[in-house]
């Protein structure tokens, strides 16, 4: 079924309201999606019905409320194409690339080892392992993007041909150039240099616009968060193989994760729940399990399709606009549609207030991608994302921006 | 539109169209800092030149957004000239009108002024705050003996 955007916009409560007198155009789901009305339903059905904690509770509300956080567990592997016993619930997706940092690289990598990792990361797919590297001393290469946005694969293969890279990290959906990488091909290629070569992909970009299937992508492990697939914010989930959750140890230790403790030690649980310590996210999990069966109901195909057809308008119109240099792939079967770009001799933040000013929102700045930025020679870009709510009537407003932000700042100027 | 209007005065275009004293070096130069505002990218130097007490040469330079390159170049016709003690009272005055408060001294910040109406815009209020701070950084880095520092502002209460 096609997205029929006018309908699913009724999901949508915030998309309703108004911003200093316009219409709300939200071009920032890369940032965060909105949250449909099921997702909301969902966390008050918990605080308002089942309110009470997870296991080891012996009466019904106790139940559903482990219902409800391990229900999200099922449904979310089932989303990605996973074993529900290696979903790791984590606050978000820079707390899952943590928990493979600190409970697997950096108690296997040490002097003499490499990581691979590549220019187009964001932040949180790229510090956690720079941060081990520090500490640990061993290396960390990293694989160029080349000018038309995508990473260097030859490079890659350059990169690993030693054998001695034993851990790799690199993201599904560049948050910032758009750009959709080849992960079964740099996985194969990581494993051909190296069997034993852990591979962590950051999916975060890609759960909330693709079709995902974790076994079919071949990758050991896989970082998530549930705010931008239309979930809240505060859950997020490192899904890996079993088999390697089990060769880690836990980041926190405290209550829930334990099997037995004594005043000198103690031994953990089974995965996933060893590596979830505490009372978790249980309304959170109530609201991804809703969030899931939203996008499935959609059809990760449909929303897809969507992206491409309504982007392909988008990078069209941009393309055509004055002044405008888009980063990253060119056409849609390259990319997402998270569009950054520069406008000549305004600045992304001068750029961000005209939007605004027109109820259009937009991110501009770095995009937690330093690194990349200096690598296009760029302080900051503007990024207009889209999602299944958005259609070809957000555009105008983007446009109008534009123009007003050029007529504005730019007369005279080339900076 | 009106709300933009208080943040893009026809001052603020001004100083952003035809900057004063926005140059990469200063003769004589006593201190550089550069600083750097991670939340947008803007980065800036800021030179200074101090003769018997007094500011004697500024120079900027940088990358930023119109609300941070207009409050610099306004910021250096405000404080050319002063004694340094001064400068650091301006310097003070001007922060505390991006927190909201009533500025003492209209006269003395001059072109600066304007920015008033940018405190109403929480998140650019570090844009017009980054050359003032910058400048301050500047004469306290002269003070202790040294001729350059780098900082970077990660808060948001300065």
């Amino acid at each position: 079924m096609p997205i029929d955007v006018a309908a699913i916009r009724t999901e949508f409560p915030t998309l309703a309201r108004e911003v200093r007198g316009e219409r709300l155009v939200y071009l920032d789901s890369a940032a965060t999606s909105q949250t449909p009305e099921a997702v909301l339903a969902a966390m008050e059905r918990y605080y308002r019905t089942s309110r009470s904690n997870v296991h080891r509770g012996v009466y019904l509300l106790a139940e559903e409320a482990t219902d409800a956080y391990e229900g999200a567990r099922t449904a979310l592997a089932r989303l990605v194409g996973a074993d529900p016993r290696g979903v790791v619930f984590t606050k978000n997706a820079t707390e899952a690339c943590n928990l493979i940092a600190y409970g697997y690289v950096r108690r296997t990598l040490g002097p003499g080892d490499a990581l691979l990792c590549t220019v187009m990361e964001h932040h949180a797919n790229m510090v956690p392992f720079v941060h081990a590297a520090n500490d640990r001393g061993f290396e960390v290469r990293y694989v160029p993007v080349s000018e038309d946005g995508h990473l260097d694969l030859a490079e890659a293969a350059r990169l690993v041909a030693d054998g001695r890279v034993r851990f790799a990290a690199f993201t599904h959906v560049s948050n910032t150039l758009g750009t959709i990488n080849d992960v079964p091909g740099l996985a194969a290629l990581v494993r051909d240099a190296n069997p034993d070569a852990v591979v962590h992909v950051d999916g975060t970009q890609a759960v909330p616009h693709l079709p995902v299937d974790v076994a079919a992508l071949g990758v050991d492990s896989y970082a998530l968060t549930g705010h931008k697939m239309f979930g809240p914010t505060g859950i997020g989930a490192l899904v890996a193989d079993p088999a390697l959750l089990e060769r880690m140890e836990p980041m926190l230790t405290g209550g829930e994760m334990i099997r037995d403790v004594t005043l000198t030690g103690a031994t953990w649980n089974d995965v996933p729940h060893r590596f979830e310590a505490g009372t978790p996210m249980i309304a959170e999990a109530a609201g991804l399990t809703a969030a899931v069966a939203f996008l499935e109901e959609l059809g990760p195909d449909a929303v897809r399709a969507h992206e491409v057809e309504l982007g392909a308008t988008f990078l069209a119109a941009l393309a055509d606009a004055d002044g405008i240099t888009v980063h990253g792939p060119t056409t849609m079967a390259e990319r997402g549609a998270a569009i950054s770009f520069s406008v000549d001799g305004v600045h992304p933040h001068d750029v961000g207030a005209m939007l605004d000013a027109r109820g259009v929102c937009v991110r501009v700045g770095h995009h937690c991608c330093k690194p990349l930025m200096r690598e296009l020679g760029i302080n900051a870009t503007v990024r207009a994302s889209l999602h299944v709510y958005n259609d070809a009537d957000d555009l105008e407003p983007l446009l109008d921006g534009l123009a007003a932000a050029r007529a504005m700042f730019a007369v005279g100027r080339s900076a | 539109m009106g709300e933009l209007d208080a943040l893009y005065e026809e001052i603020i275009l001004d100083h952003y169209r035809s900057p004063r004293n926005r140059a990469p070096g200063l003769s004589g130069e006593d201190a550089q800092v550069h600083h750097s505002n991670p939340l947008c990218g803007d980065e800036l130097d800021v030179r200074i030149r101090i003769r018997d007490g007094v500011l004697d040469g500024l120079a900027y330079d940088g990358d930023g957004c119109s609300i941070s390159l207009a409050s610099a170049s306004a910021m250096s016709v405000a404080v050319l000239g002063r004694p340094v003690e001064d400068v650091l009272g301006l310097v003070e005055e001007f922060r505390l009108m991006m927190h909201g408060e009533q500025p003492g001294r209209a006269d003395d910040l001059g072109d600066s002024m304007v920015f008033e109406g940018v405190a109403r815009f929480p998140v650019r209020v570090k844009c017009a705050l980054l050359g003032w701070m910058a400048l301050r950084d500047a004469i306290d880095t002269f003070r202790r003996g040294d001729d350059a520092n780098d900082v970077t502002h990660e808060d948001q209460h300065e």
